[in-house]
């Protein structure tokens, strides 16, 4: 990159803010403080009124800042400064969060005693006794990392999905979807599992958020989940039926209809995070063509892993064997894929790097159900992103903000509908453009794809002249 | 091998080099002044607003040139010697060429306002205008009002960079109304309303008398000519059209008025050099057009059409149905066909407006035939496509409106108006055209 290509510029911003986006603020921070002091082992007493004080007063803090913020200014795109501040621009604030979120995650997976969690039998302690009582009442257990990991989850998607609707909200589509990605998360993966866990507290565990389904789930077809759903009863082999059926039938249809969208921008809990509270970085992802090719090459491989992984284990299920071909399933299959994959990728740098490379590392470069279900975008499917004849003015708006990293412009300048496997159907490139150029829509294959050398408002002649050569569109 | 030589690393010059590479092995160097790599001008509010950064400027990245084989030059043509067939540069250099394509664009207008040469002044074209209004109005400490001289869409577009920024802007339009010489009463209006409720400062019916200096040769203060009244401020833009950038060429024997005057070939009237884009002039204006046409699209379409005719296949410019888009603010505007501020004598018009939001479409079309004419949508978006064909098929403007949801390119889920928008042309109109169901195979021309 050259150094002339971008200007220094510090940030013109000057922050203002009133008294009721104080308020929000400082409500916000103190939720989350004591989330700090109780990791922090300081002793918050009572814990469930704390714990309860806390989570009121980040998603009332949040959303009272952002309806303020939001409000005061007229509907429309909201991307002034994105390039300016220090969080959205990788600059101290934005490294800041990315270490902690990533230490975080380290801690979570492989060091969670740090953040409380009572090993062999001892009490919890730190952060995540600070749940135990909503545990308990979901479950009458106490609060494993999990439980306090989902809680916090759900609760980042709810405060900042409703940020995020005050910040499109001129946009029915952004409005509908996240609506749906809140919902889904809200009951789909959070309250619905945990409180068929507490009915069902007898049978073994399984995983029951229904549409976290394989390969994402990647253990679903490993041993003790197979025998815990088919020792979970009725649930149990519903859940199973269902697991299939989801993989093998319902997806491919539904993505055949609307794109895989459906899942990754509207249901999915990753999708839902990367939505939410990654959407000031969604500008971050790289849009190099380097970045492309690394991306088909890894989602791709990671699918491949996580097939052989589950031929291999289910091998092992069946014949009751623990090795395969010699080598230990467990240890040289389920375990790397669970770490390196389940942990690492999708974990760690997915979340933990968003302020660095983006708020859909994972789902761009390593997830198996996004690269199964982009397979079908691709080539069977009814859903493009149509580009609205020539009034494209390659400015690139639509490129910068595709959190997958796709370079829409260049479809959009040529007067060429976009069909990538990677689109997961936000509707921010569309949202973004200053010139209606993009929709997202489903309708006949045919003329899906368009290529065009020369563009509408070009003579008629010439058009035909030259498009004809290249396609019978 | 033959060798193209472009001046001009814009729209036009680079479209015409990447068809011309397309269609042939020829050699082909695009020479600029201005910046190494091509990047969209029409972007570059983007980047003072913070939404991008200069490279996502850049619609293709650094080695996209090496691998299609086409030579860029950084220099500042001076001269053109069409005998020898060779370029000057302000350093001395010289550049030969087989055929010469001049893609030179356009530069701000300047009227010779007393004080427009000041440090502040500034137009908003050049990359170089971007960095001076990063030095002379970075924040509001700096620069403690601009004012923004001239009503067109580069106007308001740098006020709304200025606004960004915090920057209290005093607008000054000579019309009476914004824009008003293009668009038609009701739209200006909105945008008016539009620009005042963003808090910006909006004259109507004023012109520049001048600019006043301060001890260091930077803007003071400007003078309104009308009025008399002297507004303090650190920066002024001046935005009053654009013409072309062909200065350069004015002592060599290529022929130019305003711009290089070419044939619908796209040929001056020497042989081997040719003008596309903003600097070309045509001899005779096409249509409805104007002899230039200083938008994005035609430069692309120029190019695509130049590339054609080096490259041995002949062919006039011959531009299709007028088309044009801008963003005001936070109102889009997209139009086809025309749509004159005022009405022809053959033309009647259909203006509907949302009751709340900031949306409105108005439609012209020929009070006897009832042919359609023309569209303006200002908040909706529509498909180019459609109208497009509709004016190519010479649709009558019932057909246009029964089959109106065809033509949506809002984005899913949105309210639609059109059930709103015909019952109140059948209202004026005493017709009883019934909106038609959206219809893939009627968008998608797989039948009529
Ligand atoms: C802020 C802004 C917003 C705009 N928005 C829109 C819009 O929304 N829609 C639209 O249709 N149009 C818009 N336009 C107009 C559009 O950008 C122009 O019509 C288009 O860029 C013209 O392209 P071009 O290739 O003819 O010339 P240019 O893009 O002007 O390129 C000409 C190049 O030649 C170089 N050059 C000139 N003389 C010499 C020389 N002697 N030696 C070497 N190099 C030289 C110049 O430095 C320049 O780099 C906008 C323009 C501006 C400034
Ligand atoms: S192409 Fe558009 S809709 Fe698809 S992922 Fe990128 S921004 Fe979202
Ligand atoms: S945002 Fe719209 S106008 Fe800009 S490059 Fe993308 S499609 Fe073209």
């Amino acid at each position: 990159m050259d150094k002339h290509s971008s200007f220094a510029i510090s940030n013109p911003h000057k922050v203002t803010l009133d008294n009721i986006q104080k308020l929000g603020l400082w409500l916000g921070i103190s939720g989350l403080l004591i989330l700090v002091l109780a990791t922090l082992n300081v002793h918050l007493e009572p814990k469930n009124i704390f714990v309860l004080v806390s989570i009121g007063f980040i998603l009332i803090g949040t959303t009272v800042y952002a309806r303020r913020t939001y409000l005061k200014q007229p509907s429309g795109i909201k991307n002034n400064h994105v390039w300016f501040k220090s969080l959205t621009n990788r600059s101290v604030l934005g490294w800041s969060v990315g270490i902690i979120l990533t230490l975080f995650y380290v801690l979570l997976y492989w060091f969670p005693k740090f953040l409380g969690l009572g090993i062999n039998g001892e009490p919890n302690s730190g952060l995540i006794v600070m749940f135990d009582s909503i545990s308990m009442f979901f479950k009458e257990q106490p609060a494993s990392q999990w439980f306090v990991y989902g809680t916090l989850y759900t609760l980042a998607i709810l405060a900042l999905g409703i940020k995020f609707m005050y910040k499109y909200r001129h946009n029915q589509y952004q409005l509908i979807r996240t609506t749906v990605v809140i919902i889904s998360q809200l009951f789909l993966a959070y309250l619905i599992p945990e409180i068929l866990e507490g009915l069902n507290s007898e049978t073994p565990y399984f995983a029951k958020d229904i549409k976290n389904m394989w390969p994402l789930n990647y253990y679903f077809f490993e041993s003790w989940h197979l025998d815990n759903m088919l020792n979970g009863g009725t649930l149990g082999m519903f859940y199973l039926v269902v697991g299939i059926f989801m993989f093998l039938v319902f997806t491919p249809i539904i993505t055949y209809f609307v794109g895989k969208r459906w899942y990754c921008s509207w249901i999915c809990g990753c999708g839902g995070l990367a939505e939410t509270a990654g959407d000031p970085f969604r500008h971050l992802s790289s849009k190099k063509l380097s970045a492309w090719k690394l991306e088909r090459w890894l989602i791709h491989s990671v699918m491949v892993f996580i097939f052989i992984v589950t031929v291999v284990v289910l091998y092992g299920y069946f014949t009751g064997s623990g090795e395969f071909l010699g080598l230990s399933i467990y240890n040289y299959f389920s375990k790397p894929y669970g770490f390196l994959i389940g942990a690492m990728f999708s974990g760690v740098i997915g979340v933990g790097f968003y302020p660095m490379l983006g708020n859909r590392v994972w789902c761009r470069f390593g997830c198996p159900l996004a690269g199964y279900m982009g397979i079908i975008q691709r080539f069977k499917s009814r859903f493009r992103i149509t580009t609205n004849g020539g009034q494209c003015i390659s400015c690139g708006n639509c490129s910068t903000y595709c959190e997958q990293g796709i370079d829409v412009r260049a479809y959009a300048q040529k007067g060429e509908n976009i069909v990538r496997a990677s689109c997961v159907g936000c509707g921010i490139c569309s949202a973004v453009c200053p010139r209606g150029v993009l929709k997202l829509e489903n309708g006949p294959e045919k003329g899906r794809i368009n290529p065009t050398d020369v563009l509408l408002g070009n003579d008629v002649d010439l058009m035909n002249l030259v498009n004809n050569k290249t396609s019978k569109f | 091998m033959e060798h193209i030589v472009i001046i001009g690393n814009g729209i036009s010059g680079v479209t015409a080099a990447r068809h011309i590479r397309k269609l042939s092995d020829k050699k082909i160097t695009i020479i600029s002044a201005e910046t190494d790599y091509f990047f969209s001008r029409t972007a570059l509010m983007y980047v003072y607003m913070g939404h991008m950064k200069f490279e996502h400027t850049q619609p293709y990245e650094n080695w996209f040139w090496k691998k299609n084989r086409i030579e860029l030059k950084k220099g500042y043509v001076t001269r053109v010697d069409t005998k020898q067939k060779t370029l000057h540069f302000i350093n001395n250099d010289t550049l030969q060429y087989d055929k010469l394509i001049i893609a030179t664009g356009s530069k701000p207008n300047k009227f010779g306002w007393p004080g427009q040469d000041l440090d502040g002044v500034m137009g908003m074209y050049h990359k170089q205008d971007l960095e001076s209004l990063e030095k002379f109005a970075p924040n509001n400490n700096v620069c403690k009002r601009a004012v923004i001289v001239g009503g067109g869409l580069i106007g308001i577009e740098l006020a709304e960079m200025l606004h960004s920024r915090h920057i209290p802007v005093t607008f000054l339009v000579r019309e009476s109304s914004f824009w008003n010489k293009v668009l038609p009463k009701q739209e200006s209006e909105m945008i008016n309303k539009e620009i005042i409720s963003n808090g910006i400062d909006l004259r109507l019916g004023v012109n520049l008398k001048e600019i006043k200096p301060d001890e260091n040769g930077k803007v003071k203060s400007i003078v309104i000519a009308e009025t008399g009244e002297e507004i303090p401020c650190n920066v002024v833009g001046l935005t009053a059209g654009v013409s072309p950038n062909i200065d350069f060429i004015k002592d060599s024997e290529i022929e130019t008025n305003h711009g290089v005057k070419v044939n619908r070939y796209l040929e001056t009237n020497i042989p081997d050099v040719y003008a596309i884009g903003d600097c070309a002039e045509q001899h005779e204006a096409i249509g409805n057009r104007r002899p230039i046409e200083a938008v994005w699209y035609t430069g692309r379409m120029m190019g695509e059409t130049v590339a054609q005719t080096i490259c041995k296949n002949r062919i006039p410019y011959k531009p299709g149905h007028w088309f044009n888009s801008a963003k005001f603010f936070d109102i889009e505007y997209q139009t086809y066909g025309w749509i004159w501020a005022e009405p022809k004598e053959n033309e009647a018009r259909f203006y509907w407006q949302h009751e709340s939001e900031k949306k409105c479409i108005h439609i012209s079309f020929d009070k006897n035939t009832k042919e359609f004419i023309g569209i303006n949508c200002l908040g909706i978006r529509m498909r180019h496509e459609y109208f497009d064909k509709a004016l190519t098929e010479k649709r009558t403007v019932n057909y246009v409106l029964e089959h109106l949801a065809d033509a949506n390119f809002d984005p899913e889920f949105y309210k639609l108006h059109e059930p709103e928008i015909v019952a109140k042309f059948n209202n004026e109109h005493g017709t009883n055209i019934h909106l038609k169901k959206k219809s893939w195979k009627r968008i998608f021309n797989l039948t009529n």
